[in-house]
């Protein structure tokens, strides 16, 4: 039995691998397409290879414009992220942690703004908008971008906050703790992780997006929607350097971040022994 | 003594009850600013779409100007001239969420089951599948569409080896379009996947084994049901937006392989009619609901948050 069940595993021990290996590949070409042409000597359009250049990465603010939609996504993305990030996480501590009336359709609110298109929901904010005679632009742009993101973000804290033991914060009670106390000195360090996590994707969702800003944005331009609008007549190679840039960046922070968890983990494993 | 007792009792139900009332007044403290805000910027904006979709235009009046009416045939004149786009957007969702849980699933056993025991090469992986975001998804489609174009590299190697006839085109087809959808939309269902097969206790593998079961039937009754839960919600969060979606199709495809999302998006800024693009946005939300609302009962998992 273990040698036939071992020989069957086996297959699927390098089979599986290999799989995942071909779907990075895939995920990552785009990337690597977009890496190698931030480097091409590009004339007006940056569609065919014409010769290795560092110029685009020393000047990425050749393009004006490219610099300035990379600056207002920043701006944007932060914005909605704090926000959406204080909201959601107050509600996924509230649906968690207490009981009251009207649970029912406090998750239906939080989980149909998900179930909705983001065509749909682009659409009907504009139509609201143009309705209250509201001018889109950079404020509106965030308004929306803090609507898409607090579900996400109660559905990554939510988790988070369930598996936290309730009895943590009933001994910083019963050890003299005031509750507000016990909250940020007990719960909130507990929780951090699971926020930071939130945090993140609230971030990667409202930088990356296109469908709904495009809707609610009048002239600001955001990177996503100046590169789908300047497809038509050339992308400048500026505008490969900021994507790579970023990319790369996010690579950086995130695997520091795990290299120092990682390193934590062992020292706290060594004081432990 | 009767009386002391209730007297008692109720003063400590009434100190039950203030504790209890204390407990739901912090509960709404926390609530309400977030749900005010949905309510503000997500039901208030719907219910204007629902009213706007019954609006009519007015003849020889402004550029998308229109006027309260109740029109209920914007909605059959829509259906009826757009139905191709409907059936296409429903049809191209389906399939990328299908190939997406095909490379998805096999891909976050790996990262979730497989590298358990290995942290650093875990995260590694994790923050591959998640950082394309950071590049924009527009950036990576139109790459994608000068990999795929006509004299590009990939192109020529494949036709040169006979593996494409010399006169196809990958650019421009229904083709393209699905997997440039498959393309954007993995990572959304990988890591709801990575989520529960992390969970996923490898004990419960092995004990299926040890009676006898094989892989396979360890597969489909052990590790599939246990993570139903991130199948359900990768594919939610799949299909829905592709169904929506207008990027992938304007970049990769032609008029032939526009999806409703081009519609609504056109209606809205290029022809200027606000009812029929409300009332195909209010189509496609509705279809898309029910469609959700079957799939969540059918599955079995009704808590999604």
């Amino acid at each position: 039995m273990t040698t036939s069940s071992t020989r069957r595993w086996s297959l699927g021990r390098y089979l599986l691998p290999i799989y995942a290996g071909v779907a990075f590949v895939y995920l990552l070409t785009p990337i690597a397409y977009t890496f190698t042409f931030s480097f091409n000597d590009a004339g007006k359009s940056n569609l065919v290879w014409r010769g290795f250049t560092l110029a685009n990465w020393q000047n990425p603010c050749g393009a004006p414009a490219v610099c300035e939609a990379v600056v207002n996504s920043l701006e944007i993305g932060v914005l909605a992220t704090v926000i959406s990030t204080v909201l959601g996480t107050m509600i996924a501590i509230a649906l968690v942690r207490y009981r009251f009336r009207f649970r029912a359709t406090a998750n239906l609110l939080l989980f149909l703004p998900m179930a909705t298109p983001e065509v749909v929901l682009g659409a009907a904010l504009l139509a609201q908008f143009l309705n209250l005679r509201v001018n889109p632009g950079f404020t509106t742009i965030v308004i929306a971008h803090v609507m898409f993101c607090i579900s996400f973000v109660v559905v990554t804290v939510k988790a988070r906050v369930a598996s936290l033991d309730p009895g943590l914060e009933e001994a910083a009670a019963d050890l003299y703790a005031s509750p507000s106390a016990a909250f940020w000195r007990v719960t909130f360090p507990l929780l951090l992780p699971g926020i930071a996590a939130a945090a993140l994707l609230a971030f990667s969702l409202s930088f990356d997006d296109f469908i709904i800003t495009n809707f609610n944005s009048g002239n600001t331009d955001t990177f996503p929607k100046f590169v789908y609008v300047a497809a038509t007549r050339g992308i400048p190679p500026q505008a490969n350097v900021m994507g790579s840039a970023m990319f790369l960046l996010a690579l950086l922070i995130v695997v520091t971040g795990q290299v120092l968890a990682a390193r934590r983990r062992r020292a706290a494993a060594a004081a432990g022994m | 003594m009767t009386a002391a007792l209730t007297a008692v009792a109720s003063e400590l139900g009434g100190r039950e009850a203030e504790a209890a009332r204390r407990r739901s007044r912090i509960a709404w403290v926390l609530l309400s600013p977030g749900l005010v805000y949905l309510v503000l910027f997500f039901v208030a904006p719907v219910a204007v779409l629902l009213l706007v979709s019954f609006y009519e235009r007015v003849p020889g009046g402004a550029v998308g100007q229109t006027a309260p009416a109740f029109r209920v045939a914007n909605y059959s004149d829509a259906i009826v001239e757009y139905a191709p786009q409907f059936g296409r957007s429903l049809l191209f969702a389906l399939i990328a969420t299908v190939l997406t849980l095909a490379i998805g699933y096999p891909l976050a056993y790996v990262i979730g089951v497989r590298a358990r025991n290995r942290p650093l090469l875990q995260g590694l992986m994790l923050v591959l599948v998640i950082a394309p975001f950071f590049t924009s998804f527009v950036l990576r489609t139109i790459a994608w569409k000068q990999i795929l174009a006509d004299q590009s590299i990939v192109v020529s190697v494949l036709k040169a080896l006979a593996l494409l006839p010399a006169d196809a085109r990958l650019t421009a087809t229904p083709f393209a379009v699905v997997a440039g959808l498959t393309y954007n939309f993995l990572p959304f269902m990988t890591l709801p996947l990575f989520a529960s097969l992390e969970r996923l206790d490898v004990r419960l593998i092995e004990a299926s084994a040890d009676l006898y079961a094989s892989p396979i039937v360890t597969f489909r009754r052990v590790t599939l049901p246990l993570t139903m839960p991130g199948i359900v919600s990768g594919s939610l969060l799949t299909f829905i937006p592709a169904a929506g979606d207008y990027v992938n199709s304007s970049l990769l495809g032609t008029t032939g392989t526009s999806m409703i999302g081009n519609v609504i998006d056109a209606r809205f800024f290029r022809v200027v009619d606000y009812p029929t693009a409300a009332a195909l946005s209010v189509m496609l939300m509705a279809g898309i609901l029910v469609l959700v609302a079957w799939y969540v009962r059918r599955a079995g998992t009704e808590d999604l948050l």
